[in-house]
Order: C-alpha cells, then structure tokens, then sequence
C-alpha cells in the first residue's frame, strides 16, 4: 500500500485533506543579542552595538532615540545588510565555548523572511524590501535628472521594467513625496532647493515600494516648516506606501508626535523600548543619559512642581486635552 | 575602498614615532636611493633589513603595514607579469634550462623570472617602506618637516608654506573623504547599486553614482574650509611663528647611523658584488 497515495501531484495542501498552510509575510523585524564591534583588534576598535535585542513589529512607526555614538546608526544599517552579521561573512568561524561556560550567544536579525545571519540570504532582494534614506539623503543625487536620480534604484531592483512601468513609478514616487513630477522631471537634482532635493532623495528610495522604510534624521537640518512637511510626508508613506516605518531622530518632540514606540540606545545597548506615553514617564531617566525630553514632558514636570499633575500621552493635543480636563475638574 | 590604508598616521608611542619627521623624509629618500642603487639581491635583503627593524620599533601591526601593498597588488602582479614575459635573455642563474617556454615574442626564461623578482621586490620595499612614513609621522609633522626641508627654496621666492599647507590639507582630507566615500556607498548600495560585481566596465561604470556626490562635497568642503580660514584672517608664511620647534635627538642619531650603514653598505655591495644574485 502506498502510504501517501497522492504524493507527487500538484496539488495544494488543502486538497491532500489537510488544512492549507498559510503563510503570513509580516514583515517583523527581530534582533536578538546584536552586537557589533567596529575596527576589531586595533586602537581604535569601538563597541558600537553590545547585546541589544530588539522586535519592531509589522505597521510600527518606530523611533530609534540616542546620542551620537550610541550605535543607533549602526542597528540600522544591520537591518539592510549594509552591516553584516559576523556569522553571514565569508570566512565566518563559530566562536568556541570555553570551558566550564555556557556556549556564546550568538547574534540572529530577521527581517520577514530574511535571515540576515545567513550568508546565502539575497542581500539584493532584502533591500528592496528594506528601503533606507539616510541623513542628508540629498548627498546621495547623482544623475543629470531628477527622473534618472529616481529611477535609478527601480532600475537596480527590477531589471526588465518596461518604459511606461518605470514611468509610472517614478511619478507616483515624485507626486507623493510632493514634488511636482511634470515640473521636475527633467530638471538637474542640483537646481532643486534644499527642501525639494531631500524629497527627491527621499523619492529614489521610496520608488521601489519598501514594506520597510529606515530614515536616519530625516528632518535634520531642515526649518520648522520643512521639519513639519516631512514629518506630514512620512505619515502620508505610513497610511498609503511603506508599512512599516523607523526613524532614528534626536528631536523629542517629534518622537512623542509621531512614533508608535520608541527604542533608547546608549553606548551600544539598548536601553528600552516603549511607547512615548510610557517612554517619557521616564524623564529623569532620559536625562540622566543625556537625552533631551519632549516639550510636553517638561510642561507636565513644571505642572506637577504646581500641584497639578496632568496625565498625557505627551502629544501636543493629548496635552492640550489633559490640561483642559485638569482645569476642569478643578472648577 | 576600506582597505586604502596608505597615509593613514597609526597612533601609538614608538621609537619611530619619535624620531624627526624631517629626518624621516631625509631617510625615505636615502632609502629609495638605496632600493634603487641596489642592483642584487644581497643589498635588497639589507633595504629588507632595515624595513623590518623600522616595523618592528614602530609598533604598527604587521598586517595593517602589509594592507598598503594590497592597494598596489595589481600593480606588483602586471609588473612582474610583464617581465617575466617579455624577457627573451638568455643568461643562466641556476642549473637548468635558460629558456623555459617560448611563444612568439613572450617567454618564461631564468633572466626574466630573476628581474621581475627583483622588481617585486623593490615595489614592495618601496610602497611598504612609504607607508611606515605615513602610519609613524601625523600629517602636521610631516608638513612641518617637509615645509622645514624646503626652506631653501624661499630664496627663490617659492611659496614653500602654500605647498606644506596644500599638503598637510591634502592628507587631512583623506580619511574625511573616505568616511564620505562610504556613506555615499551605502547609500547607493541601499538603493540597489551593485558594486562589488560584474565585469572591470561594470564596475567602473558603477562607481559614477559614487564619484559624482563625492566629487560635490569635496568641492563644498573646499569652499567652507577656505571661508573658515579667511575667516580667521588666515594669511600665509609670513611671520608665522610655530607651536612645536623640531629638535634633534639622540634617537634621531641611531635612526641616521642605521641608514647611512645601509646606503654605505649597498653602495658597496654594488661595487664588489655587482648585478644579480
């Protein structure tokens, strides 16, 4: 008797009488005891990243907070590959346990499907999934037009794109990080203003419809007004283009507007991961390590020296809603 | 683009070190003098002799000093193919066949194999030797050095100054322009650009998205450095007075008496031993 009477035909799961496996591709990203050391073995060697073990899940608008030099930059880079783990390089040597210790923990990063401690991982195929836009990403403009720059990473990912499908993209791309495609396309990157050149970067990153999107400081540098429309732009790439996205960002106040939870790094470790709400509940503690506080915290700080102590989320309205209600009650 | 380690200053304290940089550059001449006055391998073996005393009283790791020869590794591999090729002598050095392998104008004989050792060799000695200069003296040191040794030429009206500063700026930029660089790398390669792949073309072709942002910044970083030094009423050579004045040693004496004994030495070896083995 054959055992498996239907082995062979190209059926699915559900025909051979079993439930059908469904795969859910969540984009989750899990890093666990991630270390990283730059320059190892000479005088300048550095621990850039010590045991830090981290999961962003999928549809988060997550914040990575920390001084320069915390390793924040260098997580990130890990989350593309742009930083391998020792254990995805050639030449790769499985550290050995001493004796009478436990065997070293070795570090693991996924990202969806990807093994990032792999070596055969498609590093390419990864980074389409992973877009990453880092600081000053106007730095990275190159070609002679706005519509080249943009295409350029499409044309790197996908290579048998017809004319009109790259088109497409790159004016979806332009439109949405709100330049004006008709306008643009054609004219050098160089001509652009500063605002308009980091949304053209920022648009050659995006053209290839990231499910993740990484952006080191992407408002630095930039005025108040341009500070806003980037941060509208991210959230616009949040409801309609990106699923998930992190940025790395000094700027407090923008942390507590924005993100869904935040990650504190500190000379290479992770210090926490909460949301705002919670997160900035901690002030003394952020202060302590240097971190600034968003404005909201230090109203609700100089509040309570007063007596009233006022209970937010640490967003400008949910403040604003909690003063009122503080006010209220006091009537 | 990470292993361009040539001019990168190694910080350590080490009798090299410390030696005087305008003796140190006086001394990379009399050595390359030297590498190229040797015409056998008995005095190669003495300019390796004195590369290896120099590494081993500098404290720089053998492997980072070795990493300069890798930059020039095409080089040293073209040259001494190109040698041993196309040298048709037919003089013997050792037991055997004079001519191993003939094919229309390109064969493998003893002469050619000796001379494109020879060859390799002396690059070697000479990129590796250069680097020490590098990794042992900072950038400041060797244009006050250099800047000291070319004093003569303001007799001439030279603008000596301009130039150690044109150099000690030159040699500022680059581990600026190599971070630069990486970012730039990283960041092309985020949006897909392959380059560590493909054919020569590919590749150089693949270095244009690099080259262009890096060329820019460089150009602004030129335009803000002049700005920051008028700035600060910058004005040229005249009447500078310097923080650090160069002192002779006695460290200075044995690093001059170990140099002079090697140019002595494959001076005369040249003129009693002669060309070759």
């Amino acid at each position: 008797m054959n055992p498996f009477p239907l082995r062979g035909l190209p059926l699915k799961g559900a025909a051979r009488g079993r439930p059908p496996i469904i795969t859910i591709k969540t984009m989750q990203i899990t890093a666990e005891h991630l270390t990283y050391v730059y320059n190892p073995g000479s005088p300048f060697a550095v621990k850039a990243l010590d045991d830090v073990s981290l999961t962003i899940e999928e549809g988060e608008f997550f914040g990575i907070i920390g001084h320069t030099g915390s390793g924040k930059s260098t997580f990130v880079k890990h989350l593309n590959g742009l930083i391998r783990l020792p254990s995805s390089q050639k030449h790769y040597k499985k550290p050995k346990a001493k004796k009478g210790q436990p065997a070293p923990v070795e570090p693991s990063l996924k990202v969806g499907e990807f093994d990032l401690a792999d070596r055969k991982t498609d590093f390419r195929a990864l980074r389409k999934k992973v877009g990453m836009v880092f600081q000053y990403p106007e730095a990275q403009l190159f070609a002679e037009t706005v519509f080249d720059d943009v295409a350029f990473g499409l044309k790197n990912f996908e290579k048998d794109l017809k004319a009109e499908e790259i088109e497409a993209a790159v004016k979806a791309a332009t439109e949405i990080v709100g330049l004006d495609y008709a306008a643009v396309k054609d004219v050098s990157p160089f001509d652009l203003s500063g605002g308009q050149r980091r949304r053209a970067a920022i648009a050659g990153v995006i053209v290839t419809k990231p499910e993740i999107l990484v952006l080191d400081e992407p408002a630095a540098g930039l005025d108040p007004l341009g500070k806003k429309e980037i941060m509208e732009l991210l959230h616009r790439l949040h409801r309609d283009w990106c699923r998930t996205i992190v940025i790395v960002s000094h700027d407090m106040d923008e942390i507590a507007e924005n993100c869904t939870r935040a990650a504190v790094f500190s000379e290479g470790k992770l210090v926490c991961a909460l949301p705002p709400k919670e997160l900035f509940l901690k002030s003394e503690e952020l202060l302590s390590l240097g971190l600034d506080i968003p404005l909201t915290a230090k109203l609700c700080a100089a509040l309570a020296k007063r007596g009233v102590s006022v209970g937010c989320d640490f967003t400008v309205d949910g403040f604003v809603r909690a003063v009122l209600g503080a006010k209220g009650e006091k009537r | 683009m990470k292993d361009v380690s040539f001019g990168q200053y190694y910080p350590v304290s080490s009798f090299v070190h410390r030696v005087d940089p305008r003796l140190k550059i006086l001394f990379l001449i009399a050595y390359i003098v030297a590498i190229f006055l040797a015409n056998n391998f008995y005095a190669l073996g003495a300019c390796a002799l004195v590369l290896v005393l120099t590494i081993a009283f500098s404290h720089v790791p053998v492997r980072k000093v070795f990493r300069a020869v890798r930059g020039i590794l095409f080089l040293v591999v073209f040259t001494a193919a190109i040698n041993v090729l196309f040298n048709a002598s037919e003089e013997v050095y050792w037991a055997g066949p004079a001519v191993y392998w003939k094919w229309k104008i390109f064969s493998v004989t003893q002469a050619g194999i000796v001379f494109s050792a020879f060859l390799v060799i002396r690059l070697v000695l000479l990129v590796t030797f250069s680097s020490m200069l590098t990794y042992t003296t900072t950038p400041v040191a060797l244009t006050d050095g250099l800047e000291s040794l070319l004093t003569p030429l303001k007799w001439i009206r030279f603008p000596v100054h301009a130039l150690a500063l044109i150099m000690s700026l030159a040699l500022r930029m680059i581990p600026i322009l190599m971070d630069e660089t990486e970012r730039i790398r990283d960041a092309q390669k985020a949006r897909g650009a392959a380059m560590d792949e493909g054919n020569l073309i590919k590749r150089v072709k693949a270095m244009i998205p690099v080259l262009i942002p890096l060329l820019l910044s460089a150009f602004r970083r030129a335009d803000e450095l002049g700005e920051a030094m008028e700035s600060r009423c910058y004005m040229g050579g005249k009447k500078r007075t310097k923080y650090k004045k160069l002192r002779f040693t006695w460290r200075d004496l044995i690093a001059f008496l170990l140099i002079a004994a090697l140019v002595t030495g494959v001076v005369l070896l040249r003129v009693y031993v002669g060309a070759f083995l």
